[in-house]
């Protein structure tokens, strides 16, 4: 089980770990998985007026393949609206960081973190 | 991953601190097997000339350092392909002799995977087993192990320490409770074996089992202790040609045989000492990292053997633990690394709750570990575990003071 360059590369290099406030309107916060299961992701969305996601921000509990879904999850949703990233696929996040197949479960909680994140959001903002 | 890419990432290897998994081969004990390759060939059983009786010869003298080191006589120890075969001989081999009468067997939730997987086996072939629960520091209460006596029962089989946290049972007890209700002591010594005092006539043990690449000697070999006063009785595994009074046929592989002898004649001599030395240098892990960072936790017991110390880090995730500190070659409780997605049935057995088993790393240092590397790995740890929990939602829960064990998670 040797680690896989890009997934260890989201660890030493991190992008968007962090934190916004949940209690901003514009904000959408995604919190899916579960301790017990060895995998939780926070995942959250600045939304702007028009719909866009300006910013994102992740945390996670889990292993460096959730850890690095997580991530690459918070790249690719910034700049889209909130529809295109609902399209996002764990598939592709798993093809992208070349997942092996007891992995790809992180992935998939990753693309439910940013429809949970979405989700939020609408909920929040009555859409 | 090709081998390039591998040591790209670790340019220089990692620190060893697995040594419960295996220990590299003491140099002394390299130079001992050496003749028997290519020199002194010849099969031990040969008897017709020199080939065979110098290997036999070098059989024989190992088999004599075997016993020195558990207080046997050389007549007991037969040698196997390591503590597995010999888990599985005890068990079988027992049941195989006397299981028309006696049909019940005793162990413990946290033996070894190989004791668990033949008791199992057992019971499809029509025993009862009893796998008797840990406190939580991992010992066996003893109140617990005589209730659970019956005057069926065939064998109780219980380490000497154990592989994840390093609990060290209390062998001479139990043996007397054992001897005392006419019961066989099995006791896998695979941890336990030259790292602390075993002696098979003071703790009543019947039949034992040794592992050779534990103790810094080869791996392929170990050995199983098998009581010749009372004389205990044995089912073979394997038929062939009756070597080793007929327990284990088979050539016997004379150079790692030599090697697992001279490994147990260095412990003999050295085993106080390096336990001194272990202790001081788990003491300093101890210190640095339990009482040095903040919500780090024991799994085992404080006073197991040195050499292992076994940790949960909360708020991490074991094998993202594993990947940041890949400088140093530990292992994990955690689900993540073992190939079922199951955490440590071990640490399960102690009621560390889930999430806490999801965090376990366990360091393991040996007779070649050095205060440096001990200090090295300090500050990886310290560094990583200070990234991580900055990674991690669950630490941002604990710092708001939000109770992680009153959530509803919506698992998936």
């Amino acid at each position: 089980m040797a680690y896989s360059e890009k997934v260890i590369d989201h660890y030493e290099n991190p992008r968007n770990v962090g934190r916004m406030d949940e209690s901003d309107s514009h904000i959408g916060t995604g919190l899916v998985g579960a301790p017990a299961c060895g995998d939780v992701m926070k995942l959250q969305i600045r939304v702007s007026d028009d719909g866009i996601i300006e910013d994102a921000k992740f945390k996670t509990f889990g292993c460096g393949s959730a850890i690095a879904s997580s991530s690459l999850a918070t790249e690719w949703i910034k700049g889209k609206t909130l529809d295109e990233a609902n399209q996002i696929k764990n598939t592709e996040i798993a093809q992208e960081l070349s997942l092996p197949p007891v992995k790809i479960h992180c992935s998939m909680l990753a693309e439910d973190a940013i429809k949970s994140a979405i989700a939020d959001y609408k909920k929040k903002n009555d859409k | 991953m090709t081998n390039c890419e591998i040591k790209k990432q670790t340019p220089e290897r990692p620190i060893y601190m697995d040594y419960q998994a295996t220990t590299p081969l003491d140099p002394r004990v390299f130079e001992v097997m050496k003749p028997y390759f290519l020199e002194k060939f010849g099969n031990p059983h040969s008897r017709s000339h020199q080939f065979g009786w110098e290997a036999e010869d070098a059989v024989e003298t190992a088999r004599e350092h075997v016993a020195a080191l558990i207080n046997a006589d050389p007549k007991e120890i037969i040698f196997t392909s390591g503590a597995t075969e010999s888990n599985n001989m005890a068990i079988k081999g027992l049941a195989g002799f006397y299981g028309d009468k006696k049909k019940h067997i005793i162990t413990v939730q946290t033996e070894h995977k190989c004791v668990l997987d033949a008791c199992r086996h057992m019971e499809m072939e029509g025993f009862e087993v009893t796998y008797l629960p840990v406190e939580k520091d991992g010992k066996l209460n003893l109140e617990v192990l005589k209730a659970a006596i019956r005057p069926d029962t065939l064998v109780v089989s219980v380490m000497g320490v154990n592989n994840e946290i390093g609990t060290i049972q209390d062998l001479a007890a139990i043996g007397k409770i054992t001897r005392e209700h006419g019961v066989f002591f099995h006791s896998d010594l695979a941890q336990a074996f030259g790292k602390i005092p075993v002696d098979v006539e003071a703790m009543n043990i019947d039949v034992a089992s040794i592992s050779g690449h534990k103790i810094y000697g080869p791996k392929g070999i170990g050995a199983i202790y098998v009581r010749r006063r009372p004389r205990v009785r044995l089912e073979a595994l394997f038929n062939g040609g009756g070597q080793e009074r007929g327990f284990r046929s088979g050539t016997l592989p004379t150079p790692l045989v030599a090697g697992l002898g001279e490994a147990a004649r260095i412990a003999k001599i050295e085993m106080a000492d390096e336990f001194k030395r272990l202790k001081k240098l788990h003491d300093k892990l101890y210190n640095a990292l339990v009482k040095g960072i903040p919500d780090v936790f024991v799994n085992g017991s404080k006073d197991g053997f040195p050499g292992n110390i076994n940790l949960s880090f909360a708020y991490i995730e074991g094998e993202s633990m594993l990947m940041a500190i890949r400088g140093l070659a530990v292992s994990s409780g955690s689900a993540c690394t073992s190939a079922s997605l199951e955490p440590s049935y071990v640490l399960h057995a102690l009621g560390v709750g889930e999430e806490l088993a999801h965090t376990s790393i366990r360091f393991g240092i040996g007779r070649f570990t050095t205060e440096e590397e001990v200090d090295r790995a300090i500050e990886i740890v310290k560094n990583n575990v200070e990234k991580l929990r900055a990674m991690s939602p669950l630490w941002d829960m604990a710092q708001d003071g939000i109770d992680i064990t009153k959530i509803e998670w919506a698992a998936h």
